[in-house]
């Protein structure tokens, strides 16, 4: 009796194996090091490789080792002044087509490696770093989809000759379009019909006799502009993190408008918002030089114009229409103009924005082209009490020059404050325009030294706290509080081998859930062991106790756990980044506790006292 | 009536008028403060800014609430955090501010002190993030008790299903009640060592009922009651095993674990300790109250086939 058949044995062997072997990189800790990655056109090679150490050697800076793994190049130093000091030198010697971050690598020798076996992935409020949850404005994405509708109808049925007399935002949503007669407006109708199946037209009742149609973007439309609009967001966030040269970024869409940025290792954070947060683009518009300025600031502005306002805030009256938009914007790099020796940007369009560029340019030569600079701004204010979220499109002409020649594919834009300007502009223009504006509406910042901190106090609150349960066990149950014990040890080695194979992110409170499930794992061997006890009050034999007590306890530790684990998915299915930290290691922790509780320590039990006759247990 | 011998011979049900009654002044004193005076919620469910900052040596409170008042930020809140060397200031939403600028703000004005600081933990929290955490925070705290009870009327009985989440409903406002009396303060992180008190507590109501259910089988012609105090007294040993253990390593994490664990620490102590109270006291006589019989367990013979139900 109480004996377990050989294959339970090796299951066992082989899962501690496994637990143990997942664990392991999590000892060796990590290596201070720089991450080289290739921003554009460049390359990770062998040739970059030795670019690097001969640029470290020459500067008498020693490395621990250099490796090239998915196209980025880690090259591993001793401590972290050295690091920083490297990072300089190695920036200098690749330039800018290369991204340098500082990042720590695992130092997981490679026989583990070779497993896919790496360390947990630890959680900002460890490491130090950025959150950022950033909202898409959804509303500005249908507004200008809404408006390039405007300009296609406008033309399409100029080109139709259909003659309408406005087109205008509706206030309720989609688009007023306003017709001559009757007559006019029925073949609107069937030409928008025809031609644009997006839209979804409608009769308005109105007061006017006048006739009216009403087009609306259809709902699935909407989705999917909404969609789009997200992605792209996504995409550009991408983009622009790379540019900041960070390590392991995180960006995630979070439901359908929001968007989770997460920057390990940031220090400047005012920087990454800056270059996060500002949404940036341009528009290319012919300066109206056949209306008066100073008409249109005493409130005459002339129809087909608008007013805008250059840097030194003069007014300046620029055509509606919009010749180019940073849409088409593939490339931008600040440099010096060999002109005048300012600060220039130069950008490089794609095939139809370049099409576009060339084909207005080259019908305006001698008119002025403005370019004008957008950026979005959120700010928070209070109105009578309420809080109220302002958003604020600041929109500033940065130069307006002469056209001298049909302009092509590449072009200049002068007219910069700063070389500082200019770079933080080719870097915005780079990073891409955005499809709507998003906002940061949700910030954590955890600096370096709380990350250790952070990352020490949780170990230590993990050992002491272990440490008391081992031997509070041990004194209470003496050899099985022993067996329980080392059930408990496995079971944090199985938590960590889990997170690290599953590279769930460990946060702090993870780190309490597994400090409560150290707490609780023992709950089901105090249920098993009191559950012996009571068999040998009752007068039963040590063996049919043993057996009588794990048979017995089972279903209450099911129906205990399941419970636990139906309260820890509910959290991670509702809770944000902590919550779902702990809600994660929570679960590991009863999982895993299952079966170190129940299997491993029966095991134990079985080959310690099982075939053979006792008189008494030491319980 | 003859019962195996027991470790524990208690008459816990026998107090249970006594235990009713301090169980609803404690419920009456929770509702009051929490309807008069609320919960102290953190910027997490308010929205607002938070910043700690660490100097290198300790630093007057005065100082730096006075460069910060006699700027912009007349409503920031200053207090130590853990030591003297560790301040947090706290900024409500309304300030009519860039967010964006704050922190760099306040980098600044705690700089102009004179004292060497540096940025600890900067955390932002939109209004509207805040909002919807208190929505979903109060939905998942209703999820998992709905789901909670489901689970227990499947496995037992729906009269153990209400004794069950009964004693879930009184540690959680119990709990709430203490955080709102002592106006500690109430973060995300309360909230999830909220759910991890219902699922302990939960815990240890199973094991107890499971007992019951065992007991029901076994021993017929026994009123209810005394098959509820058995149970009780058998399963004893372990709730205030399990109790200790789980105490144990909390306050390790209470004392050891850092400030910022401090108030979750604190939610999980005051939780255990309501729910093992509740497990004993509340669950199991809600459920008399409620009539339950022997007749009422017999259908579910899951685990009862070995048991002589035959006459």
């Amino acid at each position: 009796m109480n004996r377990y058949s050989l294959w339970k044995y090796i299951l066992i062997l082989f899962l501690i194996g496994m637990g143990a072997l997942f664990a392991l990189p999590n000892i060796y800790g990590k290596d201070p090091a720089l991450q080289v990655s290739a921003a554009r056109s460049a390359e990770i090679s062998e040739l970059t490789e030795f670019q690097v150490t001969n640029a470290l050697e020459e500067a008498g800076i020693t490395y621990k080792s250099t490796s090239v793994a998915n196209e980025s190049l880690i090259v591993r130093f001793n401590d972290e002044d050295t690091q920083l000091k490297a990072q300089d030198v190695v920036k200098k010697s690749l330039g800018n087509n290369y991204v340098v971050a500082i990042n720590l690598a695992p130092a997981t020798p490679d026989w583990l490696a070779k497993f896919g076996a790496e360390p947990m992935f630890l959680g900002l409020d460890l490491r130090g770093g950025v959150h950022f949850l950033m909202e898409v404005d959804m509303e500005a994405a249908i507004a200008k989809a809404n408006e390039a509708y405007m300009s296609d109808l406008r033309s399409k049925m100029r080109e139709n000759k259909i003659r309408y007399k406005t087109i205008t935002l509706n206030n309720d949503g989609g688009l007023l379009i306003r017709f001559k007669n009757d007559g006019e407006r029925e073949s609107g109708e069937d030409l928008i019909n025809k031609s644009f199946p997006d839209l979804d037209v409608t009769n308005p009742e109105s007061n006017s006799d006048e006739a009216q149609l009403v087009a609306t973007m259809k709902e699935q439309v909407v989705l999917d502009t909404q969609k789009l609009a997200l992605q792209q967001n996504i995409t550009t966030l991408r983009k622009r993190v790379n540019e900041l040269g960070v390590a392991e970024p995180v960006i995630q869409q979070q439901g359908l408008n929001r968007v989770v940025v997460q920057l390990p290792g940031v220090q400047d954070t005012a920087k990454a918002k800056n270059i996060l947060g500002a949404t940036a683009t341009l528009e290319f518009r012919l300066v109206d030089e056949d209306h008066d300025v100073q008409d249109a600031v005493d409130g005459r502005v002339p129809a087909g114009s608008r007013l805008y306002k250059e840097r030194s805030g003069f007014p300046i009256l620029l055509q509606k229409q919009v010749m180019l938009t940073g849409d088409s914007i593939i490339d931008a790099a600040s440099g010096i103009d060999s002109m005048n020796g300012g600060p220039d940007v130069t950008i490089t369009l794609d095939g139809r924005g370049a099409k576009r560029m060339s084909k207005f340019s080259g019908d305006n030569v001698g008119k002025r082209l403005a370019v004008v600079f957008i950026e979005n701004k959120i700010e928070t204010t209070v109105e009578n009490g309420e809080k109220v979220q302002k958003k604020e499109i600041i929109e500033e002409v940065i130069n307006a020059a002469v056209i001298q020649e049909q302009l092509g594919k590449r072009f200049h834009i002068t007219g910069l404050e700063s070389t500082k300007e200019a770079r933080t502009l080719a870097l915005l223009l780079r990073a891409g325009a955005l499809a709507a504006p998003i906002y940061i509406i949700e910030e954590r910042t955890v600096g370096p030294s709380l990350g250790q901190d952070n990352i020490a106090k949780g170990f230590d609150s993990v050992k002491i706290g272990f440490l008391l349960v081992l031997v509070f066990m041990a004194i209470y149950y003496k050899v099985f509080g022993l067996i329980a014990n080392v059930a408990l040890a496995l079971n944090l080695v199985l938590i960590v081998a889990m997170l690290s194979l599953l590279q769930a992110t460990l946060t702090l409170p993870g780190i309490a859930g597994i400090v409560l499930t150290v707490g609780m794992a023992v709950d089901a061997n105090v249920l098993i062991f009191e559950r012996i006890r009571e068999e040998i009050r009752n007068g039963n034999s040590p063996q049919a106790s043993i057996h009588a007590g794990y048979e017995k306890a089972f279903s209450t530790i099911a129906d205990a756990n399941i419970t636990t684990l139906i309260a820890a998915l509910v959290l991670f299915s509702f809770g944000t980044g902590p919550i779902k930290g702990f809600a994660v290691t929570l679960s590991l922790g009863i999982i895993s506790s299952m079966f170190t509780a129940i299997m491993v320590t029966r095991s134990l039990v079985n080959l310690i006292y099982g075939g053979r006759r006792l008189e008494k247990l030491k319980i | 009536m003859e019962m195996q011998e027991t470790r524990f011979n208690l008459d816990i049900m026998g107090k249970r008028k006594m235990a009713a009654m301090l169980s609803g002044l404690m419920l009456i004193l929770s509702i009051a403060s929490l309807a008069f005076q609320g919960l102290s919620l953190g910027i997490d469910f308010t929205g607002g800014t938070l910043v700690e900052a660490g100097y290198s040596e300790a630093v007057d409170l005065g100082k730096v609430r006075d460069a910060l008042v006699n700027s912009e930020f007349k409503n920031a809140v200053v207090q130590y955090f853990g030591s003297a060397n560790d301040v947090l200031i706290r900024i409500p939403p309304s300030e009519g501010l860039n967010n964006a600028d704050i922190s760099s703000r306040i980098i600044d004005l705690l700089a102009g002190t004179g004292q060497n600081v540096e940025m600890r933990r900067i955390e932002f929290v939109g209004p509207q993030v805040g909002a919807e955490l208190k929505n979903d925070g109060g939905l998942a705290m209703i999820a998992a008790l709905a789901m909670i009870m489901l689970y227990v009327a499947m496995r037992f009985q729906m009269r153990f299903s209400v004794g069950a989440i009964a004693a879930l409903v009184h540690d959680v406002l119990i709990t709430l009640g203490i955080f709102s009396v002592t106006h500690f303060d109430f973060d995300l992180t309360v909230l999830a060592a909220l759910l991890a008190v219902i699922g302990y507590s939960l815990n240890d109501t199973i094991v107890v009922f499971d007992r019951v259910r065992e007991n029901f089988h076994k021993f017929r012609d026994v009123p209810p009651v005394d098959v509820f105090n058995v149970s009780l007294n058998q399963t004893l040993s372990r709730t205030i095993m399990t109790s200790l253990t789980t105490l144990l390593v909390l306050a390790a994490l209470f004392v050891f674990g850092g400030e910022i664990i401090h108030s979750f620490a604190t939610a999980l102590i005051i939780g255990v300790l309501v729910g093992t109270y509740s497990s004993l006291f509340v669950a199991s006589p809600v459920t008399i109250a409620l009539g339950i019989s022997r007749e009422d367990l017999m259908p579910v013979q899951k685990e009862g086939a070995e048991i002589d139900n035959m006459p």
